[in-house]
């Protein structure tokens, strides 16, 4: 079995978010970068499936060489090697056809995201590598087991779940609940530097969309306590004030 | 020419995001002086097709295919891509659903379309530039994004726009797309779906409770009073690691992001990756003991007491005030 596993090199979750150039750019100034918390989900699923020798973990990310910290992270959690595209990920159109392009020679018998990266937030690339491939994608999936020919999927839906059966290849973006993240251990961390990652030259497609401006949410006005004594009042503020309820 | 929205169906029904999206199609079919068709695939009565002229859709495109029952969004993508052909449609409108997550992007690479998911505002057409704005950083912040390709998907976000009534008499037409079977491989096996809570991602009331509610024998007031305003629940990551509660009601960076009209917190801290997921929210209330708690900072409404105490008097005046 041979499993590709997306990764993004996103912000730490406690990034105070800026941005420069005329609020054009992320301001990368001081900022630590970690793997996508879903992408470790992902990662640790597949590390699990091909635990025992049934197969091979490869990563694949579409960055600048800055990002080669963060594929060795994924080395050291488990993964047997990796890629990088070399790239700037411009937008989720680039980066999904990218994997595609990579996945169409590797024969891949699935190919995992996260759910979504942290920073911009698409949830988009699964679906466009499907789309790219023309296989089955399944998108903000909850469990995933595979037999070795049939994978067994739950997605979420509002309100439920949906069990969805996949025979050969196909994509899933993977969410909480498929695998605990694994820690990397010691061991793990020392073999990393020794795996191989490849670097691999982009392909050219069209741009479809742009970021022109980044702007950051208007600060809310102070907050208006009620005493605990007079809690009942919320629901007359909520009612007549606030208009929600 | 015309702008397309994708009406999806629920056994048969439409819930209010897709009155909202529809809503949304017609704006910009408004804004850009064209018509709107929806198109909708699955088994939908007449009569439930029509209440989309409510919103302003002229022509339905009915796809009313027993292979095409359940959700499969190769398949869907197909036929949506299929109907912007046939109608001339280079916007394609839906709503970003879970369901919709799965499917924008598909459609998006069939037409070598841009696509913006979670667009939280109407475009703005700027000298001869489309723009729009989406959240991103995890509700940190926003991205004003242009779509540069002449076809264009835009998924919506719930509750981002709202239901606006714009009646016309919708033309209802069979339309019978040529599906694949390769389109068909993903199967359908088993669908679970609580019909009688409120759905997270779509309420517009949420109740939410955190660590300080201190076991999951507590979650009686938290239920009853979701219960009297019609609110969904969540919670915060620690209560459903520790299994307090199911992990679908998780909000937050690495749950669900939600933007609800009012967001009513309960004993939680306030810690940057829950707020990721909720700060976009329109009205928020924060009950905690601690005056320290972060949460305050980012609250409209707050209460500092405990939350024993506090919850069952909101329940006592909120009877009251339906009494
Ligand atoms: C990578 C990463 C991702 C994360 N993603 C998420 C996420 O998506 N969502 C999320 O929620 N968290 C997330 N977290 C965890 C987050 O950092 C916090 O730990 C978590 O949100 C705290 O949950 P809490 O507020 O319920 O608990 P606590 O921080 O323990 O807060 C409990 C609060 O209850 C108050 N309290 C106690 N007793 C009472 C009482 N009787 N009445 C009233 N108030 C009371 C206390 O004053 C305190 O403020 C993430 C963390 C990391 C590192
Ligand atoms: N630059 C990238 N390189 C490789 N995989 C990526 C990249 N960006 C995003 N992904 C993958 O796609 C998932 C969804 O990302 P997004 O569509 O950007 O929200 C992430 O969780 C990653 O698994």
């Amino acid at each position: 079995m041979k499993i590709l596993v997306c990764i993004s090199n996103v912000p730490d979750t406690t990034t105070k978010i800026t941005f420069t150039n005329d609020n054009t750019q992320f301001n990368t100034a001081g900022v630590t970068f970690i793997v996508n918390p879903y992408d470790e989900i992902a990662l640790s699923r597949a590390i699990e499936l091909c635990a025992g020798g049934k197969g091979t973990v490869t990563v694949i990310n579409v960055g600048e060489s800055a990002t080669e910290p963060t594929i060795r992270k994924t080395l050291a959690i488990g993964a047997d090697d990796a890629v990088r595209i070399d790239a700037a990920p411009r937008d989720a159109y680039f980066t999904a056809f990218q994997i595609a392009e990579y996945a169409k020679e590797g024969n891949f018998d699935m190919i995992l995201t996260g759910r979504e990266s942290i920073d911009y937030n698409g949830a988009q690339i699964a679906a466009m590598v499907g789309g790219f491939l023309d296989i089955p994608s399944i998108s903000i999936i909850k469990k995933l087991d595979y037999d070795g020919t049939t994978a067994t999927l739950e997605r979420e839906i509002e309100g439920g779940k949906e069990v969805v059966t996949v025979t050969g290849k196909f994509v899933a973006s993977c969410a909480e609940g498929v695998a605990l993240p694994i820690i990397p251990t010691m061991r793990g961390i020392m073999s990393a530097r020794s795996k191989p990652l490849a670097v691999v030259a982009a392909q050219p497609i069209e741009e479809v969309i742009k970021v022109v401006q980044f702007e950051t949410p208007p600060t809310r006005g102070t907050v208006k306590l009620i005493p605990a004594e007079e809690a009942a009042n919320l629901i007359s503020l909520l009612h007549t004030e606030a208009k929600v309820i | 020419m015309s702008v397309l929205v994708y009406v999806e169906q629920v056994d048969g029904k439409f819930k209010k995001s897709v009155f909202e999206a529809v809503s949304y199609a017609k704006a910009i079919a408004d804004k850009t002086g064209t018509s709107l068709t929806a198109v909708s695939i699955g088994n939908v009565a007449d009569n439930e097709l029509q209440e989309l002229g409510k919103y302003g859709a002229a022509k339905v495109l009915n796809v009313a295919s027993a292979e095409l029952k359940n959700f499969v969004n190769q398949a869907y993508a197909a036929v949506i891509a299929e109907a912007a052909q046939k109608e001339g449609a280079e916007i394609i409108v839906l709503s970003n659903s879970f369901s919709g997550k799965g499917l924008a992007p598909r459609v998006a690479v069939k037409l070598k379309a841009g696509l913006v998911d979670g667009a939280i505002e109407l475009p703005q057409l700027d000298g001869g530039k489309f723009l729009v704005k989406k959240g991103a950083f995890s509700g940190k912040a926003f991205a004003v994004t242009e779509l540069i390709s002449a076809n264009k998907v835009i998924a919506l976000n719930p509750n981002a726009f709202g239901v606006k009534e714009s009646p016309v008499t919708a033309a209802i037409e069979a339309f019978s797309p040529a599906v694949q079977a390769t389109d068909l491989t993903a199967i359908v096996k088993e669908i679970v779906r609580a019909t009688d809570k409120v759905s997270l991602p779509d309420a517009e009331l949420v109740v939410s409770a955190g660590r300080g509610l201190k076991g999951p024998e507590n979650w009686g007031m938290i239920e009853e009073l979701a219960g009297l305003l019609g609110a969904a629940t969540a919670c915060s990551k620690p209560v459903s690691d520790a299994d307090w509660r199911p992990h679908s009601e998780h909000v937050g960076q690495t749950g669900i992001a939600i933007s609800p009209n009012l967001y009513i917190a309960i004993g939680i801290s306030g810690a940057i990756q829950h707020l990721a997921g909720v700060s976009s929210s329109k009205v928020i209330v924060v009950i905690n003991k601690d005056p320290e708690a972060p949460f305050f900072k980012v609250a409209d409404y707050g209460i500092v007491g405990d939350a024993f105490e506090v919850v069952p008097k909101l329940i006592e005046a909120l009877k009251a005030h339906q009494a």
